[in-house]
């Protein structure tokens, strides 16, 4: 067995947990969290053995593995101290709060050849996935433009929250919805390289921004937008989509749906001329345990065989992670200049 | 149970399949008059069960029956609680306590006896009561025969392994409801199994059950398996795998499994909610 321990028990942390804890190659051994509300329950209900302190945690317990969900601020100290202790890493997004720390996790990472996974689920949703397989398959030709986009309904009014309102701790729009979408450009289309026109707005947020738009050009020379708002209560929860536009036809995905239009019918990929419409049931990947959607059991499931055959993790690395945080860094400065 | 329960997908948004579908149900759907007018079609059709999450808007469904009693009195309602989205925004906004804070009854600190008390002495059964009763509240004075706890919640708690959960949600519905506790999951064998050890025998439990195998966790042999063999009362949701099978196929290969009692499923159109209907009649 694995033997496995949860940091932070909010919202991410808890479901993380109870992925983790129905994982069969998996001792789930121990939590840790500031709230003793939280950490109650866990003794009153489980078995999981429960801390406040994570040092003492990692010093006291036979691990494998932690699993970070704390705030974005500890994830430096967290990871850092976890990798000392060789322990493999898996953070949430966003990775890291500049990247000079986060080049320092991923050398150490390296270094003691620890697994090492960021929280990106979007790259393990099956949709994503097959417009990955296809733009590198070339079927659009020559890219013209690409938009990527996510709406949600998290801040709806005018009121102070928790550390998600203080952009010095990583909350606000930015780091916590578009660094979604930016992944996604990154890993599917190009790695962006500049930021331009960048714009950053808060709507019912005081400190932070609630909305990000702007142009990305990535390493490829293609340049696309860039469109994030978590105040639009039109979407009932959050919805992220990319769109790619070719000399030879287009494709829109998101979570559920990939649509694809061709100029000319592509007999080995099996695509007509004109549009094909292909739902998540055609590509959805298997799980054994499903909370909130395959791609948060996918992720777990990616990392601890990983962990088991002793390879690296080909999708969201500590060096992607840290590359997303880099296009946040380039989006800030450009709003900054402006 | 009856064998067809009518659901409320349609309504809220919800598709699996599609976002711009959901878009466009959200549209037709922005009046309660709209919804109001279909669950009436599927009561002409002889649907007598709504099973529905506990979303603010099902409140004025409840104010419409409660006004109408004498048309409404031999229709029932399953609650699905809670409604996730609601507590998941406000997770991310407020997180864990300040959603408590927000969500109990009455301000914990103020003439919420019960309420304070059972936050301050970390009696989180007492806590779980009160948010069960203030998700009920709304459907005061409907039939409301069997209660339900959404999948999102119940496949945390399994995962968790905190089945005592389980036992005290099961007995406290029985208790102050007089109804039957429900349980939707994306985890249909592990439940079963969760349940059985702490006594909770022959329960109801929603799960996705359809041929391709589409949000059944662990794969389609080991469902057909507990289908055949265990002793549940199984209710059939995704039948239709998002839209990936006709109606007609997908509602004949649950007639292959004798034991499931009801079949859930939504619809918009008149012509829609007949056709499944009968589907169902026949072949479950």
């Amino acid at each position: 067995m694995i033997r496995g321990a949860i940091i932070g028990l909010g919202k991410m942390g808890l479901s993380h947990a109870a992925i983790v804890g129905a994982h069969p190659d998996v001792e789930m051994v121990s939590v840790c969290d500031t709230s003793t509300f939280i950490l109650d329950a866990f003794k009153k209900f489980s078995n999981i053995r429960t801390y406040t302190d994570y040092k003492e945690m990692i010093e006291k317990e036979p691990l494998d593995f932690v699993l970070i969900a704390t705030p974005t601020r500890f994830h430096y100290p967290m990871v850092k101290y976890a990798l000392e202790k060789g322990l493999h890493v898996f953070c949430e997004k966003p990775f890291s709060l500049t990247s000079k720390e986060g080049e320092e996790l991923v050398y150490a990472a390296k270094n003691n050849n620890l697994v090492n996974q960021v929280g990106y689920h979007n790259q393990f949703i099956g949709t994503f996935r097959e417009m990955r397989r296809l733009l590198n398959s070339g079927i659009l030709g020559e890219l013209i433009h690409f938009a990527g986009e996510a709406y949600g309904s998290v801040v709806t009014k005018e009121k102070g929250g928790t550390w998600r309102a203080k952009p010095e701790e990583g909350g606000g729009c930015l780091f916590d919805y578009a660094s979604h979408v930016i992944n996604l450009i990154q890993e599917i289309i190009g790695r962006p390289i500049k930021a331009s026109g960048s714009q950053l707005k808060s709507i019912y947020s005081k400190g932070v921004e609630d909305a990000v738009y702007g142009t990305l050009i990535l390493d490829n020379k293609l340049s696309g937008l860039l469109s994030v708002n978590w105040c639009d209560e039109t979407y009932r929860k959050m919805s992220t989509s990319i769109s790619v536009v070719g000399k030879n036809g287009k494709i829109i995905c998101d979570a559920t749906e990939i649509k694809i239009y061709l100029k000319e019918a592509s007999p080995k990929d099996k695509l007509d001329k004109g549009w094909t419409i292909k739902y998540i049931t055609d590509f959805a990947i298997p799980v054994n345990f499903y909370l909130r959607g395959e791609e948060y059991s996918a992720q777990i499931d990616h990392f601890i065989d990983c962990i088991k055959n002793k390879k690296m993790t080909d999708y969201n690395t500590f060096e992607q992670g840290l590359y997303t945080d880099k296009v946040i860094e380039m989006i800030i400065a450009d709003y900054k200049i402006h | 149970m009856d064998k067809v329960l009518f659901g409320d997908n349609q309504f809220f948004a919800v598709n699996h399949a599609s976002d711009e579908k959901a878009r466009a149900q959200s549209i037709r759907f922005k009046d309660d008059a709209a919804i109001i007018k279909v669950i009436d079609q599927a009561i002409d059709l002889g649907i007598s069960t709504f099973m529905c999450t506990t979303h603010d808007r099902i409140g004025n469904l409840c104010n419409h029956m409660r006004a109408n009693t004498q048309k409404y009195k031999d229709f029932n309602i399953y609650p699905c609680m809670p409604y996730a989205h609601k507590y998941a925004n406000a997770v991310t906004e407020l997180g864990i306590m300040g959603t408590i804070k927000q969500y109990v009854p009455g301000n914990l600190f103020s003439t919420f006896a019960k309420g304070g008390f059972a936050f301050l002495s970390k009696d989180f059964i007492g806590l779980m009561e009160l948010l069960i009763d203030a998700e009920m509240k709304m459907f005061k004075g409907i039939n409301t025969p069997v209660i339900f706890i959404q999948n999102v919640l119940v496949d945390m708690i399994l995962g968790l392994k905190m089945y005592e959960v389980f036992k005290e949600y099961d007995a406290y519905i029985r208790k102050k409801f007089n109804a039957e506790p429900g349980y939707i999951t994306m985890n249909m064998p592990t439940l079963l199994d969760a349940l059985n050890t702490v006594g909770i025998g022959n329960p109801i439990i929603c799960s996705s059950i359809n041929k391709i195998g589409f949000r059944m966790s662990g794969g389609i042999d080991i469902y057909e398996k507990y289908l055949t063999e265990k002793q549940f009362r199984p209710i059939a949701m995704q039948v239709l795998a998002a839209g990936a099978l006709s109606p007609k196929e997908a509602i004949e290969y649950l007639g292959k499994f004798p034991r499931i009692e009801s079949v859930l499923f939504g619809a918009s159109s008149k012509g829609h909610i007949q056709e499944t209907k009968e589907l169902i009649e026949q072949n479950v």
